[in-house]
């Protein structure tokens, strides 16, 4: 864990509204270079919308996204195009509902997910059509790539099977293995552990900390799943309503009677109680 | 004891497929009544011309026979698709039959350009075979070259005719205006086609399924309605004739002449020389479509299409453009589009707006469909079924034997097309090849079932 600060990604006053409603509500929170910072929340707290934000598929009304890269480039996403954020910031991001190309095979997502460096390779198809031996070249690696993180994630045997007839648990897999593939660093994960049984949780437990310690990527993930959550998560932010309402290590939030508060719900009679007792 | 039970048993058997031959009948009804209603206003009656004008003219025989075709026709598809799902269920006989076809398929695509490349020496090939041969292999091409827009990267283009027509156009146009060759001219004219596809590109960037559709179906009209109007350019409704024919690395196909085909090989003259060479130009044009599209498939680029058509925002958050991932397959979905385009201005000698109607669009789409999206190998036997298929429907006289002496089939040709393209699309919903073969492996590349290969969404 870094002694001194050093956020990979700033998010400041961030507010999202959709017409009337405000799904997210000037929150600002930071989350440190090669660590796992989980977001939580009841449904509807507004995790996905902020993850939204930070890859381009919303514009937020208000705020910044600030993401800092290694080499010391700064960019702020909220400015880029929804496929620069991949590309030039290196932020990487897989779905709530699997979003694999299922049509295809195992090895097929895994290459799509390199597509810039084959597309350079390739010389922009000219040199690919023509079949020159750079691009060759380039593919084998982009196969060896595909391969490396097959067996991380355990599906080298059904590399060329159709992405869309693995099973649940294996194309949650798939998907981080794809979005790993584009070298980001900075992965978003929204719900990976979802719909997984405890033991494929616990792979799953594995595979995210292996990510952070051996490819120096640093996790943002929105999980229900606390076992997931308590177990890997360095800091732990915590949504509600669209606020913020927790900030902290996984210690710190476990005990704060907001969040208590937050998902188990109190009584209208002990609100009042509740609220002394915050405060 | 055991042969009362026996008998019980089959009793009831037999009264389950009582009951399922009832229902088979009143379904088989149902349909030779559908079938009633629409033949009375389109079979029952006829005009035809009398000494005191118009007579109407009943024709109840053929309504009848027809009703009796449906009804039939109905009563054994439900028997013979019943006996179907019977021996897939009890021995899994589809699925092997299935594969077995799916290993055969490279032979058959080279089987079908070794039959190609020996069609002008077959001894059956005359003029009218291979006039249709040229016909076939043109909307081969075009079929090969919309299956990138619409099988490749899902885009649903139902305007593709205006590329066929901008290469059409700009060919006559620079050979009549600048007097250049063929050969010049053909990458220009696909060059423009693709500029012209980038155009049409920028406009439905943000469009997806039907809307796309009407906007492309749009495009497609306004490229023929501006050809037609533009009377000082293009020639509006007259067209552009005297288009220069291409020549054989100089040598011309004429009968008389300096440089002729005929007279530099020291062999007689004949009009088919250039017909063959034309078939020739055409087979290499196609199949080098072809290639250029085996290739892109295994590209990034053509991965990148087939990813857009699986998930448009999953390849966005792999930092893929969809910006130029569309206007990469437009572009070179149009490219072939005009290389076929300046083929026909060559070959027809004579363009009009009337070649580029959106019925050309329909066909070259349908045959997209049938063959199954993203297939080159399915394109081609489509196209092969569609073209060649309308032309054989013009002679099947046995039809008279069951119609009567003065049944005319070549009135019924387009009524049997349909009815042929329906049940095909019911055999196969997907085209005759459904299933995707994949564009890279670790060990055997295994084809993927239509049920999880997307058809895009725009």
């Amino acid at each position: 864990m870094a002694t001194v600060s050093d956020p990979i990604l700033e998010v400041v006053h961030l507010t999202m509204r959709f017409g009337g409603l405000v799904a997210v509500d000037d929150i600002s929170f930071q989350a440190e270079r090669e660590e796992i910072t989980a977001i939580i929340g009841p449904n509807g707290a507004g995790k996905t919308t902020v993850f939204n934000c930070l890859t381009g598929f919303y514009k937020p009304t208000v705020g910044m996204i600030r993401m800092r890269r290694r080499g010391g480039d700064t960019f702020l996403l909220e400015r880029l195009p929804d496929d620069a954020i991949n590309k030039l910031a290196g932020v990487a991001r897989t779905f709530q509902n699997i979003r694999l190309f299922s049509g295809m095979t195992v090895l097929e997502n895994l290459l799509v997910a390199q597509h810039h460096k084959l597309m350079d390779a390739s010389g922009f198809t000219v040199g690919g059509i023509l079949g020159l031996p750079g691009y060759r070249r380039a593919e084998r690696a982009a196969i060896e790539k595909a391969k490396f993180w097959l067996d991380k994630v355990g599906l080298i045997e059904r590399a060329d099977d159709a992405a869309g007839d693995l099973p649940y648990g294996a194309q949650r897999r798939l998907e981080i293995a794809r979005a790993m593939c584009t070298d980001p660093e900075l992965l978003c994960l929204d719900e990976p552990a979802a719909g997984l049984n405890p033991r494929e949780s616990a792979e799953l437990n594995e595979l995210l900390l292996d990510i952070r310690e051996t490819q120096k990527s640093s996790i943002l993930l929105i999980e229900h799943d606390m076992g997931v959550v308590m177990e890997v998560s360095d800091r732990i932010v915590v949504l509600d309503y669209g606020e913020l309402i927790a900030d902290g290590t996984p210690e710190e939030v476990r005990a704060d009677p907001k969040v208590i508060a937050a998902y188990l719900g109190v009584e209208d009679e002990e609100v009042e109680e509740v609220e002394r007792e915050i405060s | 004891m055991s042969v009362e039970a026996d008998k019980g048993h089959v009793e009831i058997a037999a009264g389950g497929r009582g009951v399922q031959l009832a229902g088979r009948l009143k379904k088989a009804a149902i349909t030779a009544f559908v079938v009633l209603l629409l033949c009375i206003p389109m079979v029952a009656f006829r005009t035809v011309d009398a000494q005191d004008g118009l007579a109407l003219v009943t024709r109840w025989d053929m309504v009848a026979t027809l009703v009796a075709i449906a009804f039939a026709g109905q009563f054994l598809w439900d028997v013979l698709r019943e006996s179907a799902t019977a021996s897939t269920a009890a021995g899994q006989v589809g699925k092997p039959v299935g594969r077995a076809l799916g290993s055969l398929l490279p032979y058959l695509g080279a089987g079908m350009i070794v039959f190609a490349v020996a069609l002008p020496f077959m001894p059956f090939s005359d003029r009218y075979i291979m006039d249709l041969a040229v016909l076939v292999l043109t909307y081969v091409m075009l079929a090969w070259g919309l299956n990138i827009v619409v099988g490749l990267a899902g885009l649903l283009d139902l305007g593709y005719v205006a590329f066929y027509a901008v290469g059409a156009y700009s060919y006559a146009l620079l050979a009549q205006h600048y007097g250049f060759s063929f050969w010049i001219c053909l990458p220009l004219a696909g060059m423009l086609a693709a500029f012209w596809g980038i155009i049409l590109g920028f406009p439905v960037l943000r469009l997806r399924g039907d809307y796309l559709a009407i906007v492309t179906l749009a495009f497609g009209e306004i490229i023929r309605i501006v050809l037609l109007n533009w009377y000082e350019f293009t020639g509006g409704p007259d067209g552009l004739s005297s288009i220069p024919r291409p020549d054989f690395f100089g040598l011309e196909f004429k009968r008389f002449g300096e440089n002729t085909f005929h007279g530099f090989f020291g062999i007689e003259y004949s009009s088919l020389h250039r017909i063959v060479f034309l078939y020739y130009l055409i087979l290499i044009l196609a199949l080098i479509t072809n290639v250029v599209t085996i290739r892109l498939r295994r590209l990034p680029i053509g991965r990148a299409w087939e990813a857009m058509r699986e998930d448009e925002i999953a390849c966005k958050s792999l930092g893929i453009s969809v910006v130029k991932t569309k206007l990469t397959a437009f572009a070179i979905g149009a490219m072939f589009g005009g290389f076929a385009g300046s083929f026909f201005a060559t070959k027809q000698g004579f363009i009009s707006p009337e070649s580029f109607t959106f019925l050309e669009s329909a066909i070259i789409l349908a045959i997209v469909v049938l063959g199954g999206m993203g297939s080159q190998i399915g394109v081609a036997i489509a196209a092969v079924a569609l073209i060649g298929g309308l032309e054989w429907l013009r002679d099947l006289d046995f039809l008279k034997q069951i119609f009567g002496q003065d049944f005319d089939p070549k009135q019924w040709r387009m009524v049997f097309f349909g009815a042929l393209m329906v049940l095909v699309m019911v055999w196969r919903p997907r085209g005759f090849i459904g299933s995707r073969k994949p564009t890279v492996a670790l060990g055997e590349r295994k084809a993927i079932g239509s049920d999880l290969v997307k058809e895009g969404h725009g």
